[in-house]
């Protein structure tokens, strides 16, 4: 994956040269350990400062909506997964955006990593498969398999599944038997225990939003727990608005989710925001052999009316 | 002033002495990381934590606080009128609070303790409270607090600073409220002030040389504010933020507060929430006109706010006390430091 960053910056300064494209959203290194940040770069000197690496964790597409003339965007296998879910969306037109696609070999677990250290991280490294981390006082050496994020171990779309052009080779997809484990433990507790993971889940959220507003996929103008009239939920730590909040998001997502697992990456509370949508990821898997993002040319199932549904209401 | 030591033996002791007159709040540990919060009867501040997600602001400034309270049952006698909330405003102490939470507590209270207005609540709690501090000998890689006229053993904000000895601590007992909660805890025994204030002058130097980043405000206070304001760099600062709340909410110093009135059944009440500038709703009014209705506004507002509004409002530094919680947490990277040192340098071109 390091080495497509060249193929990267040289795709990027031959669109902005030609005026291919005013703009290329991509990645730029960050100030600190393990920390990217997304960036627009609209001139070509401008291209050295993107980089792709296994802290890219964010997801792009929000990026590149709403954005003014036609625009490039660097996108792992499952930005270009929201990149579909908002041109079905009609959130972004298919010729306003050049995807340089960037098969991808998954994300590294940031909270995974940190917890391997007493203190803080304060170097970063990677070359292929093995991560160097070090912090004042030890260094470790890490195989990023180990230590990849859950989202992207239980990842099938590693490669774009649309894209104007790569910027490296196909990597193979791994096939699983058992796509969520995560959903399966869950489903197995009681009602009670379930009621308790999930109240655990979110007794330290602090309602700052950065799940939802790292989420691709919730770009309301006014998000539902925004809305002043009438006032869907309170607005402080009540237990059952916190509850509320994170219940209600994952329902607007359902059918729609790519499990990019931004909204985890973007928690600064360690919470495993995709709890919330997981379930509902199967539900669509199973129920309507639904997975979202993978073709522009289909409505997702929520969004369109089957004579093959499997509830019997609609019929 | 005065010095005692603490051997670590009686620490637990002497903390549950304190705990028949004190409410006592400290740092706690999950599997989410580090907390500050009220403790519980059989729990012990963590003073080996490193660093916690959330400064100790709450412990003055709940994320939500319930300020007034009323009956909607008309048989009751002053029915519908707001009353002052009944909250606990009996001594609390904060132990192991990080010197640079302390001192932002003094710059919030430039803003809760005026000469025209003195907020109640804010400053109910804040009377109530003895800050017993915590300094830090392994500052992390985040923390840059040296350069805002803070430090890894500030003592501002304190009324006591301990420093860990191993197997004691060291106490420099620096106010009244600092004695008071001492005795509460039945530490008594003093160390020699001239030995004791040289050990903590050389492990806060030995600190101070261990923070590994700084940032030059010192230019802010002469620059044209209107300058800044329409500075053209403040689009490429903006474009990665996702307009979250997590600065805001993790920073020690940002103070601002949302009112909401919430009823259920016959009882309502008034609170108030941390609120964030990030959100669009902070400044959306009721017609629906929303002055800062664009990101790179309200980014704008946060840093202008922090390092130039406060400066030329209080003369009392920049509102930031250099712990890099919102450096580290931020979820698109972007470093205070990078804008501090971008606004610190720039040059109007004519």
């Amino acid at each position: 994956m390091d080495t497509c960053i060249q193929k990267i910056r040289e795709l990027a300064a031959d669109l902005l040269e030609r005026g291919e494209v005013e703009k290329v959203i991509g990645f730029a290194q960050g100030t600190i350990p393990m920390a990217t940040s997304p960036i627009s770069v609209g001139t070509k000197q401008g291209v050295d400062n993107l980089v792709f690496n296994s802290t890219c964790g964010l997801n792009l597409a929000n990026f590149a909506s709403r954005q003014k003339g036609k625009i490039a965007i660097i996108a792992k296998g499952c930005d270009c997964r929201n990149i579909v879910t908002h041109i079905v969306e009609n959130q972004l037109q298919r010729d306003q955006v050049y995807i340089i696609g960037v098969p991808c070999n998954g994300m590294v677990n940031k909270f995974k990593i940190a917890a391997l250290f007493e203190d803080e991280i304060t170097g970063f490294a990677e070359d292929g498969d093995t991560l160097t981390v070090s912090s004042s006082s030890q260094t470790k050496t890490l195989k990023k398999q180990e230590y990849l994020r859950e989202n992207c171990l239980l990842c099938t779309h590693k490669n774009p599944v649309l894209y104007d052009v790569l910027a490296g080779d196909l990597v193979k997809e791994q096939v699983l038997e058992n796509a969520f484990p995560d959903v399966d433990k869950i489903e197995a507790m009681d009602v009670d225990g379930r009621w308790q993971y999930f109240k655990r889940l979110t007794q330290n959220c602090i309602r700052c939003y950065a799940c939802r507003n790292a989420c691709p996929i919730c770009y309301c103008p006014t998000c539902f727990v925004d809305e002043a009239g009438p006032q869907w939920v309170g607005k402080g730590q009540n237990k059952t608005d916190v509850d509320t909040f994170h219940f209600l998001r994952a329902f607007h997502c359902a059918g729609r989710c790519t499990d990019c697992g931004a909204c985890v990456e973007a928690c600064p509370m360690g919470i495993n925001v995709r709890d919330f949508t997981r379930k509902l990821n199967k539900d669509a898997l199973e129920l309507f052999g639904w997975e979202a993002g993978l073709d522009i040319s289909k409505r997702p199932p929520l969004d369109a009316y089957s004579p093959q549904d499997p509830d019997d209401f609609i019929k | 002033m005065k010095f005692i030591t603490i051997d670590k033996k009686d620490w637990t002791k002497g903390i549950d002495n304190s705990r028949k007159t004190y409410q006592l709040f400290g740092p706690v540990k999950d599997e989410n990381g580090c907390k500050i919060i009220k403790l519980d009867t059989n729990v012990l501040p963590d003073m080996d934590y490193h660093e916690s997600v959330l400064s100790a602001k709450s412990v003055l400034f709940p994320q939500t606080e319930t300020i007034l309270t009323t009956s909607l049952n008309e048989s009751v006698e002053d029915h519908h009128i707001m009353k002052r909330a009944k909250n606990d405003y009996t001594p609390r102490a904060v132990l192991g609070i990080r010197p640079y939470d302390a001192k932002a507590i003094g710059l919030v209270k430039l803003n809760f303790d005026t000469k025209e207005y003195r907020e109640p609540y804010w400053c109910d709690a804040y009377e109530a409270t003895t800050f017993v501090g915590l300094g830090i000998t392994r500052p992390g890689p985040f923390d840059f607090s040296t350069s805002v006229g803070c430090g890894p053993f500030c003592e501002e904000g304190l009324d006591i600073l301990l420093a860990d000895l191993d197997d004691k601590f060291l106490a420099k007992v620096l106010t009244p409220k600092g004695e008071a909660y001492a005795a509460a805890c039945g530490f008594d025994t003093p160390a020699d002030d001239k030995e004791s204030q040289a050990l903590f002058d050389i492990l806060r130097k030995e600190a101070e040389k261990n923070i590994a980043t700084s940032v030059d405000t010192g230019n802010l206070k002469e620059k044209n504010l209107l300058d800044l304001h329409e500075a053209p760099f403040w689009d490429d600062v903006a474009f990665a933020c996702i307009n979250c709340g997590t600065c805001t909410y993790v920073c020690p110093t940002c103070w601002c507060f949302d009112i909401q009135d919430e009823a259920k059944l016959k009882e309502s009440a008034r609170f108030r929430n941390w609120d964030t500038c990030m959100s669009p709703l902070f400044t959306r009014h009721a017609t629906g006109h929303n002055p800062r209705g664009a990101k790179v506004q309200r980014v704008r507002q946060r840093f202008m706010h922090k390092l130039k509004y406060f400066l030329d409002k209080y003369d009392q530094g920049i509102m930031c006390v250099g712990c890099g919680r919102c450096v580290k947490s931020c979820p698109v990277n972007i470093d205070i430091r990078k804008v501090a040192h971008t606004m610190n340098t720039y040059e109007k071109k004519d």
